[in-house]
């Protein structure tokens, strides 16, 4: 009876504080600035499908998405468990479904066991890749300290979620006279636990289940503070993306209001109200400026660096890497929302993102080429982010590189980036 | 060579099927004047019945969005709307990815609504449609042309086939690069990148690029933006290999493929 009264509040204060912290992470995300992603719900669920459920985007490497795979299908198969090991805590029973589901009870729980084991396998693969091949990717810049200590944390918890489910299952198998058939277990039970007494087989049956359980309600807990909760983010990630084009670029309304005015003289500035589209500044300087998707993005960033990898101007040694202007994003919501929760919502810290997290040179090095956000898993869009950076830069505060400063005087003043005249622009019609 | 305006049709009481965005590279850049009369050539063959804004083209004003100045992006978008509104245009060409981006993504809800083509596509349907033959042209045989995907043309906007079937008409090898289509490496001009020094690094993104293209040992570059056609020649020159490779705009190799 205790042991239930135990596992019931273990289990109802994991949940609760997983949903307080989820609670926090919406508040942040609720921060940014809006922006219409309604509508295409049947394009925007094809796109979940095909991108975060159907891991299409990852299959660019094949042998990641291949270890990723087995991680990722594992998971969702192991919650069947999970369920039983609920039901069983609240209930004092063992195996609770075991003798309702007879023969598919052994079917399922081996079919668990094997993908466990691929996933012990993709694991033990993604740890020897991050500390043992040193892939490029994984040893940058922006991955030193924390964001790796994260990655390798993870990884480690998922193996000892393993662990846990094989001693469960092999002891109880080595308790058994008449084994349950569990493809994986039995045969742990008849190499590991073989010839252990009764009593210490039940202790680690007990030690396997009770550490499956805490691991799951830490991992849980986990994850809104860790890279890993694209697990669950990836989903709304997809099912909000971008359907447009990639090279589209969003219109600022304020500026059309604006320029609407300068091209007609005639017009009464104060015909249309414009205040509903006028930002509070131009462009981003801080989180709070950019939109919610990109918020969104940043805690659905789970720091592969594909994005990267695949980034010009980061291949040819720039300062720009689009995975870092992600985690800046996040590092600096996280750390505006906990400031504003405290000391209400138009608290200011005199911090923004831009200078402070992500310096100008990065965000001059982009050429817009949309190779991160081609290559994102799940799909999500650094460049937008850069790009409303630029335009706090250049409308608020005029701050470009000069060469700029002259292309957009050329613009303005003749209609081209270069000092041409513009009465010279049909010349070419009569030059051999 | 006949380039007929928007004006001078309009006071003849005539109007285009189609308009051809020259851009200003196309209009003032001397390379890009040489794609920009290779197209008006095809035009031409192909009895297209076309026409130029000249002096009334104005920039698309894609630098301007990309550097992050909205306000002269929009200008521009604006200004040029009221022409090609004017005009009643209802169909448009470019001869460069960026424009074709600008117009066709970002004008529209600015109210330019109208049909754009890239010149690849145009070229295409020219084929199809039975306007352009290459049959028999030998022009390219046994040459090996790799395609380098603009970036505007290719991620932004999904073109991957068109520059590619064009290729293949020439009865030439088209010889992929290792990063091609979704893949493929910017050259290095885009958002802005052509009118400004890059930044501090170890290498030329258009150096790295080269590098891509002379590992297929392709005979041409072929491209589809005057951007990127800068920054492929500058990056062969770089490696001093003028003499072994030339780097091509497709409607350049169309036009001397059917000896125009």
């Amino acid at each position: 009876m205790i042991e239930i009264i135990i596992f019931s509040i273990l289990l109802f204060s994991g949940f609760g504080w997983f949903a307080y912290n989820v609670s926090k992470v919406r508040y942040n995300i609720l921060l940014g600035r809006d922006v219409d992603r309604s509508g295409n719900a049947k394009d925007r669920w094809k796109t979940m499908l095909l991108v975060a459920f159907g891991q299409k985007k990852m299959f660019t490497k094949p042998i990641a998405a291949f270890l990723h795979l087995t991680l990722y299908v594992a998971f969702v198969i192991t919650q069947i468990e999970l369920i039983e090991i609920i039901a069983d805590g609240v209930s004092g029973e063992h195996r609770v479904f075991r003798s309702a589901l007879g023969g598919f009870y052994t079917f399922t729980i081996s079919f668990i066991e094997i993908l466990t084991l691929l996933a012990f396998i993709g694991t033990v693969a993604f740890l020897a890749r991050r500390n043992l091949l040193k892939l490029p990717r994984f040893t940058m810049a922006e991955l030193k300290g924390w964001p790796t200590r994260d990655a390798n944390l993870i990884l480690l918890m998922e193996i000892v979620l393993i662990v846990c489910i094989f001693t469960m299952n092999g002891a109880d198998e080595a308790m058994q006279e008449e084994s349950y058939g569990f493809l994986i277990s039995s045969f742990v039970g008849a190499t590991v636990f073989n010839g252990m007494p009764q009593d210490t087989l039940h202790v680690l049956e007990s030690v396997g289940w009770w550490g499956h359980f805490l691991m799951v309600l830490t991992f849980m807990n986990y994850l809104p503070y860790s890279k890993h909760f694209h697990i669950f983010l990836a989903f709304p990630n997809t099912y909000y993306s971008n359907l447009e084009k990639k090279g589209k670029l969003s219109n600022m309304a304020a500026v059309t209001n604006e320029v609407k005015l300068m091209l007609d003289p005639s017009a009464d500035p104060y015909a249309t109200p414009v205040s509903d589209v006028s930002p509070s500044r131009f462009g981003a300087k801080d989180v709070t400026d950019l939109t919610w998707k990109n918020l969104l993005d940043a805690y659905t960033c789970t720091e592969c660096g594909r994005c990267t990898s695949s980034c010009p101007a980061n291949i040819t040694g720039k300062k720009l890497s689009p995975r870092k202007i992600m985690m800046d994003t996040r590092d600096r919501l996280v750390e505006i929302g906990e400031l504003k929760r405290k000391n209400g919502n138009d608290y200011e810290d005199g911090k923004s993102l831009i200078g402070d997290y992500i310096t100008e040179e990065e965000i001059w090095a982009c050429t817009s080429c949309n190779a991160c956000v081609q290559e994102c898993p799940i799909n999500i869009d650094p460049l937008s982010i850069i790009i409303d950076l630029r335009r706090y830069l250049v409308m608020e505060e005029s701050k470009m590189p000069t060469e700029l400063t002259g292309m957009l005087t050329n613009i303005e003043n003749n209609g081209a980036p270069w000092q041409f005249s513009p009465s010279d622009r049909l010349n070419w019609a009569n030059e051999d | 060579m006949k380039v007929p305006t928007m004006a001078s049709l309009l006071a003849e009481g005539k109007s285009p099927d189609i308009l051809f965005w020259v851009g200003c590279s196309g209009s003032f850049d001397d390379r890009a004047k040489k794609i920009t009369k290779a197209l008006v050539k095809i035009l031409n063959h192909c009895k297209v019945n076309f026409a130029v804004l000249g002096t009334e083209e104005n920039c698309s004003g894609d630098p301007a969005k990309r550097a992050g100045n909205e306000f002269t992006f929009q200008m521009q978008a604006m200004m040029n709307i009221q022409v090609l509104n004017g005009y009643e245009i209802k169909k448009i060409v470019t001869g460069c990815p960026h424009c074709f981006n600008t117009l066709k993504n970002e004008y529209p809800e600015l109210g330019g609504n109208y049909e754009v083509l890239h010149h690849t596509q145009l070229i295409q349907d020219l084929i199809l449609t039975g306007k352009l033959t290459l049959e028999g042209n030998q022009s390219f045989k046994g040459k090996k042309i790799t395609f380098h995907d603009p970036c505007y043309l290719g991620r932004a906007n999904d073109v991957y086939e068109a520059p590619r079937s064009l290729i293949e008409k020439l009865d030439a090898e088209l010889v992929e690069m290792k990063r091609c289509k979704t893949n493929g490496l910017c050259c290095g001009a885009g958002g802005a990148q052509m009118f400004k020094e890059a930044e501090k690094g170890n290498k030329e993104i258009n150096i790295e690029r080269t590098e891509d293209a002379l590992e297929t040992n392709a005979n041409i570059i072929a491209t589809g933006c005057p951007f990127c056609n800068t920054m492929m020649t500058d990056g062969i020159k770089n490696a001093d290999k003028e003499a072994e490779i030339k780097v091509m705009d497709i409607a350049e190799l169309i036009a001397n493929a059917t000896d125009l």
